[in-house]
């Protein structure tokens, strides 16, 4: 089977198992009501799974959007507002949408720990809304009883779904078409976005991706899902419940995801029908009808500590095992032959590093200051960075080298001064406009998307340089973007990592990944490159090769270097910064530093300046 | 305009309750602080200091001992969680912290359901909080009265606890630096266990002495959950100051809104933590460092 029929498999079996329900649930004793119900918890899961299992959100406040969907729906109806059963869907669904941006808007001003909070916050807020201030709309405690059932116009023929399985039948319908389309969202370029900014919240927006908007955008997404199983709640039961407001429908959603498979889309089917069938089942012996709960959380919490993820991810990561030990497996040396050929290329090198000639300032620093508190980092620092030549900056720990790229690069805020590059003020521009002006910052310590292939790592900052900042392609395919692939491969060749591009970025070696580091860097086609210490860490055989990757990637683009390797600064630099105390101490030719006195007694203490550090 | 006795008995309301939540809040507060984890049992906690206070009352009728033993078995309770679960959570993702918690949480508060039924067991003011003070401008109950200095006392005693004994330098000091207090050779495992039993503690303490006012059912802690998350957003995160004042702001907006219109006083509160994440993003008393 073809790689691109088999990414299509899901969705058959998806299908398939949809059709084949109404004649296997007899044979299984399932109710039809329990498989309507926990498509609609499917449906409702899908866009949490997007929000969480994709994106990293944690969100306790969904039930605010599955009841504003369900009572803008169920009011529309209720009300004989409308008559139009699909219409008053689509209503509750735009309107739970819009509801999501304004929460998702405040709640995103925090990330983490607080947004769990905030969102379960506002989650209440909804509730509390619902039930006394609105209650002239939403019946309050009691609800809205008589939401009627559709009747569809198809083909011609009118239908009136009732309940039972035409019921199921519309719900499948459009559960189905959810599913698709969610399928599609995690699979586009966009969705990579997503689960690139949950694998590494720091490097993403270094990469150029705006990514406070792509989580807004994901947090719309989910509200819309809610929002269209809450209204389909209310016209399953004919009656639109105030519990579907209930902290304890959040929860249940993040029990039903978790327990199900956070990151797999049918997880939260999967824990759903759990849930539903154990209570079910409960229900019918004496006295324990109300400890299903209670063994949920408990299977809950077990699944949490040893099985992380969740049902249909276990199951899947089995699978995937399995066809990987059916498969014919690389020879084991083929991995150490590739590592052994994937040295940089070399290229001769020239006896002696042509000096450029020094050309415009290109970046323009001037009285720059960062403090924290009473901590002064950096002090009144002015420089500039020349086109086309390689600048050192060096300095003992704690001069405040790395603070210094950090605020020029946009990932620090100064406290004052002004960065000028080509002219225009980006001092406080943050990280994600000052990427797109064509600056780029390999990290001090790896900065990767460890969750990712070591082409996809470069593909995700090429989607960045192609895309702007923030893009809703969520219809179209990443995996068979041909010219991503090759501009991403194109990278890899000229950091060695070629052989690799397929691999797991987590069976990378250090060396490896110092590289992948600096690729990523690359992918915005920088014209001006900061790097903090890319020799950090490295063994000598690595350190020449890394060296001479320094010296032609210095050929084609400015170059800020920082870098305790002295022998490698002295060979690369065409200028060198000598800092201390988060002051300039000394600025010049490297033979003019390591002439200065001052340099020497301050920094060097003593020691041969030719000494490698 | 409602008249001045109302007024000044809605604003003594708020600050006993107000107190209290700071008491919650402190509890949520400090564990954060030191574990760098968001307790979502911390409102099932409640709860169970609110039981153990009842079944102790009901032994033996003796309120002040109620209170002890609701405390005492909710910090042990505590103690045995972070030991036996939550110790191995700390290597792993937050989201993965805060899902064991509220796992941890809905556990515990459907045990009660199942050992205490869903119906609301009443616990009885203590024989001296009983009755009325005449305080000149209004008549107000006893025991809300004494809430406010229990609480009061509470939190007093954790405020000692934290800025005046070796372990709350530590606790501080693991607010300001994790790394550093490990690497100065603290037993930070048994610091951490503590921790989050003082937590527990202060959390159903809490509980004990608002059940005579709420009465006691499994879901008793929710609504404080919440409400104590919006305390700790409101006044900074790992902040005990943070805490007291974010309580006392809270239970204040609870109780006067409720003067005008009981239906907005919960979503006063909340429309107070937006704004409050609009103007403030790091909360009244929060420091920049943690997220």
């Amino acid at each position: 089977m073809s790689a691109g029929k088999r990414a299509l498999l899901p969705e058959a079996a998806m299908l398939t198992v949809l059709i084949a329900l109404p004649w296997l649930a007899p044979l299984l004793h399932l109710p039809t009501d329990v498989l309507t119900r926990s498509l609609i918890w499917g449906l409702f899961g899908l866009g949490f799974d997007i929000l969480f299992g994709f994106t990293g959100l944690l969100s306790f406040g969904q039930a605010a959007f599955y009841g504003t969907g369900g009572f803008v729906c169920g009011w529309l109806l209720t009300s004989h507002t409308l008559s139009s059963v699909p219409l008053a869907l689509v209503i509750g669904t735009v309107t739970a949408g819009v509801y999501g941006l304004i929460v998702g808007y405040v709640s995103l001003r925090r990330v983490g720990i607080y947004f769990a909070m905030i969102t379960l916050a506002f989650g209440e807020m909804s509730f509390f809304l619902e039930n006394s201030p609105l209650a002239k709309w939403t019946g309050g405690e009691n609800g809205l009883p008589g939401v009627p059932t559709p009747t569809l116009h198809l083909f011609g023929h009118v239908v009136h779904v009732k309940s039972g399985w035409a019921m199921y039948t519309f719900i499948a319908a459009i559960f189905f078409v959810g599913y698709l389309i969610a399928r599609r969202i995690v699979a586009s370029p966009y969705g990579v976005v997503l689960r690139a900014i949950k694998s590494n919240p720091r490097r993403a927006p270094a990469v150029g991706h705006d990514v406070q908007r792509y989580k807004l955008s994901a947090f719309v997404l989910a509200s819309l899902y809610a929002g269209l199983a809450g209204g389909l709640l209310g016209v399953f039961q004919g009656y639109m419940p105030p519990d579907a407001f209930f902290l304890s429908t959040s929860g249940q959603l993040v029990l039903s995801t978790v327990i199900g498979g956070r990151g797999t889309l049918i997880g939260p089917l999967i824990g759903a029908f759990t849930w539903i069938e154990l209570r079910n089942a409960l229900q019918q012996v004496p006295h324990l009808g109300a400890a299903w709960k209670l063994i949920f959380g408990a299977i809950f919490v077990l699944i949490v500590t040893l099985f992380r993820r969740g049902i249909a991810g276990e199951i899947g990561a089995w699978l995937e095992r399995l066809r990987r030990s059916r498969a014919p497996a690389p020879a084991p040396q083929a991995f150490e032959h590739a590592r052994a050929a994937a040295h940089v290329p070399h290229q001769p090198e020239a006896a002696q590093p042509a000096r450029r000639r020094p050309g415009a300032a290109v970046l323009e620093v001037r009285n720059l200051a960062k403090r924290y508190g009473g901590f002064v980092a950096l002090a009144d620092l002015t420089f500039e960075v020349r086109e086309g030549e390689l600048l050192a900056i060096i300095g003992p720990n704690g001069a405040g080298k790395s603070t210094l790229l950090n605020v020029l690069a946009g990932d620090l805020e100064a406290s004052a001064g002004q960065i000028l590059f080509r002219g225009s003020d980006i001092t406080r521009e943050g990280a994600i406009e000052v990427c797109h002006r064509g600056i780029s910052k390999t990290y001090q310590i790896n900065q990767l998307f460890a969750d990712f292939s070591v082409r996809e790592n470069v593909e995700i900052g090429l989607l960045a340089h192609r895309r702007g900042r923030f893009r809703v392609d969520c219809f179209r395919s990443f995996g068979t973007d041909r010219s991503l692939r090759a501009s991403a491969e194109a990278i890899l060749g000229k950091v060695g990592l070629l052989p690799f591009a397929e691999h797991p970025t987590a069976e990378m070696s250090y060396g490896e990944k110092r590289r992948l580091e600096i690729a990523i860097a690359l992918a915005s086609e920088p014209k001006l490159l900061f790097m903090d210490e890319p020799l950090a860490g490295m063994s000598p055989v690595e350190r020449a090769e890394a060296v001479q990757l320094i010296a032609r990637l210095a050929a084609e683009r400015t170059v800020v270097l920082v870098e305790h390797d002295m022998d490698a600064v002295f060979r690369l630099a065409d200028r060198i910064i000598v800092m201390q105390n988060g002051v300039k101490l000394a600025e010049g030719a490297p033979d003019e530093i390591q002439r200065n006195e001052e340099v020497q007694q301050a920094y060097l203490g003593g020691v041969e300046a030719h000494e490698p550090a | 305009m409602p008249s001045l006795g109302l007024f000044l008995s809605q604003l003594f309301n708020g600050l006993a309750l107000g107190t209290l939540l700071a008491l919650v809040a402190s509890g949520l507060t400090i564990i954060f602080g030191t574990l760098g984890l968001v307790n979502f049992a911390h409102g099932a906690l409640f709860a169970v200091g609110a039981y153990a206070g009842y079944v102790t009352y009901n032994l033996t009728h003796s309120f002040v001992l109620a209170l002890a033993v609701g405390a005492v078995v909710t910090g042990l309770l505590g103690l045995l969680l972070e030991w036996g679960l939550i110790r191995r959570y700390y290597a792993r993702p937050p989201e993965d912290q805060i899902l064991v918690t509220f796992g941890i949480g809905i556990v515990i508060v459907e045990s009660l359901r199942l050992g205490f039924g869903g119906l609301t067991k009443n616990v009885p003011q203590p024989s001296w909080g009983n009755g009325i003070l005449n305080l000149h401008y209004f008549f107000y109950p006893t025991y809300r009265l004494e809430v406010l200095g229990i609480a009061g006392l509470a939190l007093f005693g954790l405020y000692l606890l934290i800025y005046w004994t070796r372990l709350g330098l530590i606790v501080r000091a693991g607010i300001e630096d994790p790394l550093m207090v490990r690497m100065l050779g603290i037993r930070v495992p048994r610091v951490m266990t503590l921790v989050f039993g003082i937590g527990a503690l202060a959390a159903g303490f809490a509980g004990v002495v608002y059940a005579p006012i709420i009465s006691a059912s499994p879901d008793m802690g929710n609504r404080v959950l919440v409400q104590s998350f919006v305390v700790v957003v409101i006044g900074g995160l790992g902040s005990f100051p943070g805490a007291v004042v974010g309580g006392i702001i809270a239970g204040e907006i609870l109780s006067l809104t409720s003067m005008f219109d009981p239906a907005y006083s919960d979503v006063a509160l909340y429309a107070l933590m937006a704004l409050v994440l609009f103007v403030l993003p790091r909360g009244l008393l929060g420091t920049e460092g943690r997220v």
